[in-house]
């Protein structure tokens, strides 16, 4: 088999079993990304030659028995809002352009611990905020399948990255669809987990109750390894969770009986995109084969989701990115009069559009007058909403739910209509409103031939049965074309 | 004129003695060198994250439960947001709608007598770091050495009438604070700020003033200095027609004036929300029983037990209790020396005669309890006469000397040695035959003369009961 | 009825999030703002009397650290970052004067 086709798990299975070396994986990520890279643009950095220098280091720990676990030896790609230790870490923003941390995200030390290779930093909307990988201000990500549509966002570039080989897997983050949705557009697997279960040390905040770092992979025991590795208590998160890992994987069968399946029957209302809703009713068909029991029901609270969501996470993205003032690190704008001008100047030089307008949808949020009525109303909003999904996960073990109302749009449409594009967060905001678990794997391709994803969302702690459930779909389905396969040959 | 009667409270910030700053375990030393007890947390780093630190919250109950305080068993914390470069993350972690502690009192002390100072709440955050401004550069710089340093803020009600009662609480805060450990509360180096809220109003009106909020006052002089002036400012702006204006002003006790700190860009809208890195802290019962069973003694209960148990006058009792340092300094001699009436007379004289003759604070007293306790043995057991033990206490004092080992090596012990009496008795009476026939005549008063002589002679190492005693045998041998 | 941004509270937010839009991207950042209230303003429709609001959806338990120093001189590497230092100082425009 090609070695850029392999799964992750294959890769490090061929090299612990002395087929191949570390070194013939990472050269050929780089190898792909020599051929692939100048048209995707994935990366914002790459770390080639510490590449191979730790491939070298890794495969002596793996001849010393240090490095045993299923990923070692594992080309990885790291978003950019997550910090290493002596590597720039700009959040795709002007004013973290030059940020060289000193220290680094709890998931990077556990990413080594595990044998993994850093292969570079990959693109993203600027501090997450947006759905196209357009918001960056280092330049567009483009779509694998298609060059010109955009991979989705805010982590295009892990998945981008992973879509088009350039790397065998990612880390993402999950603010409000940012895993899934990326990963639907590209035709790859992401799990956005249980919120707390992997720490957020070192990821750079955008909306602290809702971000959640994730893997990106080529399919669902990918991302579970992956999941595996970077789960688990830290003492420098508060909010990281002491929850018993299981261990994530298969736990049994392959078939479906007994499970339940609901399908909130308003995420099927108007405005989906006629490849979307073929391919998700084939895969509701699909789980039923299996032996699933799927049942369409109500979600009354659906339609306040996405106000509630951008209340919130815009208030806390308001003061999360007060600390970016030219004082202690990155941009200062060159010239000004004063303090108050030097803070304004840099914020406003600095942060690109959609950072600035997020950043003052929160500020008036919770001005003084207002927070009542907004951000206590979507506090309230989001007891509701939370209260449902928990009476829903009385009913169902799994809901079914489309990641977006249609596949990756072209380059440039997105961004004229901000309202839409938010709109567009209709089925994956509510997981992070409530702390959900949710898996993102492709379910088919629309008529132009872009992926369509679909997403299953878990009761907290409920990751295992995500991924039984969507290993056994993807057993059925078949294994997923890549983009150089299925795609627009670029 | 009319008649103006001042209201006022305090907004005080009390700086904890936690060996660790309250989200990262930076140390919390006074005085390092600029940002060396920094760190990606109180650096507000990008990716860095709060966890906070447990004793914070045991010395806010501490306090709160000392103040009578009202225990909310849900407490969170939330975000401050102001750009200011004296705070990195420019939101400061603090705590407004569920405040640890609430609706408490203490009671203050003044000439007019006792009165209860209500308590609105009380509050755990952090402090922010030291700005310094350049003189030659026109810059200012920033150290986040105090940035992350756990306070308290404590808010009163606006109970107080007069600079006297301000003091007053904050004398009796400051020595609820020391007695309970929770702050050293030196307002010197900042570890207890008093931010004051003023208005005057006619008196008898019962139609409450617009307040102002004054800042930057570092001593006891200076907030009474403050208060009078803030005061007199206020009333001449009414007695004029004019309004006073809600805002905060600096002090400057240099120029013993204040001034309106507000710019038009600072816009006095915190946009409060809850902390999202830091989940709620839940107070159990248990835990609120555990901090009342474990709570020290304060200072009116030991004022009391010294004079119950240790028959001290009230005066004494309430010299000794003033400081919490000193006053365990001499629960602890009085232990050893199982003498406490004797061992409160070395501290209401020696020990605060020496405070006061260097200058020194009472809380930087350092000997060991054990010396002093020896000594007070020591002149019991007229081992040592009770003015040489006041040179060697000086010693202890200075450089906590075994008072044993100094007596012995200097000689001053009392001498037990017959002989040697005997010698010395014999070499002054030869030396002055003069006074010996005067005496032995039946002129009494030569008596002391002789006694003075001995003493002399024997630099004071026998007990004056041994020479007199000496003497008397003496006498009564020439005269039979 | 939605609250309507105008340039008073357009001012007030910008100096707030000490942001300073002009022109063009002003009256962009202001239209798109209104957009959004007046969208978001669907909440009101939702019933939520009696409903506490929900900050923090984990936090049952306690999280604290031991009051212990873990932390040594960090200093070089905190400064490291900075555009502008004086004497082991972050330097920044004059505050008082
Ligand atoms: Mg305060
Ligand atoms: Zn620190």
């Amino acid at each position: 088999m090609e070695l850029s086709q392999m799964t992750a798990l294959e890769l490090s299975r061929n090299i612990r079993e002395r087929k191949i070396s570390v070194s013939d994986g990472v050269e050929s990520v780089f190898a792909q990304i020599r051929k692939k890279e100048k048209k995707i643009h994935a990366y914002l950095d790459l770390f080639e030659e510490d590449a191979y220098k730790r491939a070298e280091q890794v495969q002596k720990g793996i001849a010393q028995g240090i490095y045993t676990g299923p990923l070692a030896g594992v080309p990885i790609a790291v978003k950019d809002n997550i910090c290493i230790k002596g590597k720039k870490t700009t959040c795709a923003s002007r004013i973290l352009e030059n940020f060289i941390p000193t220290y680094q995200a709890e998931v990077i030390d556990r990413l080594e611990q595990a044998g993994m290779i850093l292969i570079g930093k990959t693109n993203m909307d600027e501090f997450a905020m947006g759905s196209t990988t357009e918001t960056s201000a280092f330049g567009v990500t483009t779509n694998p399948w298609n060059t010109a549509h955009v991979p989705g966002g805010s982590s295009g570039g892990s998945c981008a990255a992973v879509a088009a080989g350039e790397a065998y897997m990612a880390l993402g983050s999950d603010t409000g669809g940012s895993i899934r949705q990326p990963s639907a557009f590209c035709g790859v697997t992401g799990i956005k987990p249980t919120y707390g279960t992997v720490s957020r040390y070192g990821l750079v905040a955008y909306a602290s109750s809702l971000d959640q770092i994730g893997p990106v992979g080529k399919n669902t025991e990918d991302c579970a390894a992956l999941l595996q590795v970077i789960a688990g208590h830290d003492q420098k998160d508060s909010t990281s969770l002491r929850r018993e890992l299981p261990k994530f994987g298969l736990t049994s069968g392959e078939d479906l009986k007994g499970m339940k399946f609901g399908v909130p029957e308003e995420y099927m209302a108007e405005g989906m995109e006629e490849g979307v809703r073929n391919t998700f009713l084939a895969s509701l068909k699909l789980l039923e084969e299996l032996g699933a029991d799927v049942e369409f029901f109500s979600m009354k609270t659906t339609e306040y989701v996405i106000p509630a969501y951008y209340i919130i996470a815009s208030a806390e993205a308001s003061s999360n990115l007060e600390r970016f003032d030219g004082v202690k690190y990155g941009f200062r704008a060159a010239e000004y009069k004063g303090l108050h001008d030097m803070y304004r100047k840099t914020r406003t030089q600095g942060f690109g559009k959609e950072v600035k307008r997020r950043i003052m949808l929160g500020s008036f949020v919770l001005s003084s007058g207002y927070y009542d009525a907004y951000y206590l109303k979507a506090l309230k909003a989001k007891a509701i909403i939370k209260k449902e999904f928990d009476q829903a996960f009385e009913k169902y073990d799994v809901i079914l739910a489309p990641v977006a109302p249609h596949t990756a749009p072209k380059l440039g449409e997105s961004l004229k209509d901000p309202l839409a594009m938010y709109l567009g967060d209709i089925y994956t905001v509510a997981v992070n409103l409530c702390a959900l678990p949710a898996i993102s794997l492709p379910g088919g391709l629309d008529g132009r031939g872009l992926p369509v994803g679909f997403q299953m969302i878990g009761p907290c702690f409920g990751e295992n049965t995500l991924i039984r459930a969507a290993s056994a779909f993807e057993n059925a389905r078949g294994t997923f074309p890549s983009a150089e396969k299925g795609g627009i040959k670029i | 004129m009319k008649q103006y009667e001042t209201v006022i409270g305090l907004e005080v910030h009390i700086e904890l003695a936690t060996k660790t700053k309250i989200f990262c375990g930076c140390s919390t030393e006074f005085g390092g060198e600029p940002n060396t007890h920094t760190c990606p947390v109180c650096a507000g780093m990008p990716g860095a994250l709060p966890v906070l630190n447990r004793q914070v919250v045991e010395f806010a109950l501490k306090a709160g439960i000392a103040a009578n305080c009202q225990i909310n068993q849900l407490c969170r914390f939330d975000r401050k947001n102001y750009f200011y470069p004296d705070n990195p993350q420019n939101y400061q972690i603090s705590q407004l709608y569920l405040p640890v502690c609430h609706d408490g009192w203490i009671e203050i002390e003044t000439s007019a007598g006792k009165k209860k100072i209500r308590i609105h709440e009380m509050h755990m955050e952090e402090d922010a770091g030291k700005l310094i401004h350049d003189e030659w550069e026109d810059c200012s710089l920033v150290d986040y050495n105090r940035s992350g340093v756990p306070l308290i803020e404590i808010v009163s009600e606006p109970d107080m009438r007069s600079a006297e009662e301000v003091i007053s609480y904050l004398d009796k805060l400051r020595c609820m604070m020391q007695y309970l450990g929770v702050s050293d509360c030196k307002l010197q180096e900042g570890s207890m700020r008093a931010d004051v809220n003023l208005s005057v109003c006619e008196a008898g009106s019962g139609v409450w003033g617009t307040r102002t909020e004054m800042k930057n006052l570092n001593s006891f002089k200076a907030i009474t200095r403050a208060i009078e002036a803030e005061r007199e400012r206020q009333i001449e702006l009414l007695e004029m027609g004019k309004p006073v204006i809600q805002e905060t002003r600096r002090w400057d006790d240099n120029k013993e004036s204040s001034r309106a700190m507000r710019s038009k860009e600072d816009a006095r809208d915190y946009r409060y929300f809850p902390d999202p890195d830091l989940p709620p802290v839940h107070i159990s019962d248990e835990w609120i029983q555990r901090i009342r069973n474990t709570q020290p003694e304060l200072r009116e209960e030991k004022q009391q037990r010294y004079q119950d148990e240790l028959g001290l006058s009230d005066y004494d009792a309430r010299v000794l209790t003033e400081s919490a340092h000193l006053a365990a300094l001499f629960e602890k001699t009085a232990e050893l020396s199982q003498n406490p009436k004797k061992t409160a007379a070395w501290f209401m004289g020696e020990v605060l005669r020496l405070i006061k003759e260097y200058g020194t604070e009472p809380e930087k007293v350092c000997f060991s309890p054990k010396h002093l306790a020896r000594l007070i043995c020591m002149v019991e057991e007229k081992k040592v006469s009770p003015a040489n033990a006041k040179k060697v206490f000086e010693h202890i004092f200075d450089e906590d000397t075994d008072p044993e080992a100094f007596v012995r090596e200097h000689g001053l012990g009392i001498v037990q040695d017959a002989d040697l009496l005997q010698r010395v008795l014999q070499k002054v009476l030869a030396e002055n035959p003069g006074p010996l026939s005067e005496l032995l005549g039946g002129k009494e008063k030569v008596f002391g003369f002789f006694v003075g002589q001995m003493m002399r002679e024997l630099k004071g190492t026998a007990s004056p009961e041994a020479v007199r005693e000496a003497l008397m045998e003496e006498i009564k041998k020439n005269r039979r | 009825m939605a609250k309507i941004i105008d340039d008073e509270t357009m001012e007030n937010v910008c100096l707030l999030a000490k942001l300073s839009l002009e022109g063009e991207e002003r009256e962009a950042a202001r239209a798109e703002m209104q957009k959004m209230l007046t969208y978001v303003e669907k909440l009101d429709q939702l019933d939520t009397e009696g409903t506490e609001p929900l900050s923090h959806i984990f936090g049952s338990e306690n999280v604290f650290r031991e009051d212990e120093i873990v932390n040594g001189n960090q200093k070089d590497a905190m400064l490291f970052h900075a555009p502008r230092t004086k004497d082991g100082q972050y330097h920044v425009p004059k505050t008082i004067g």
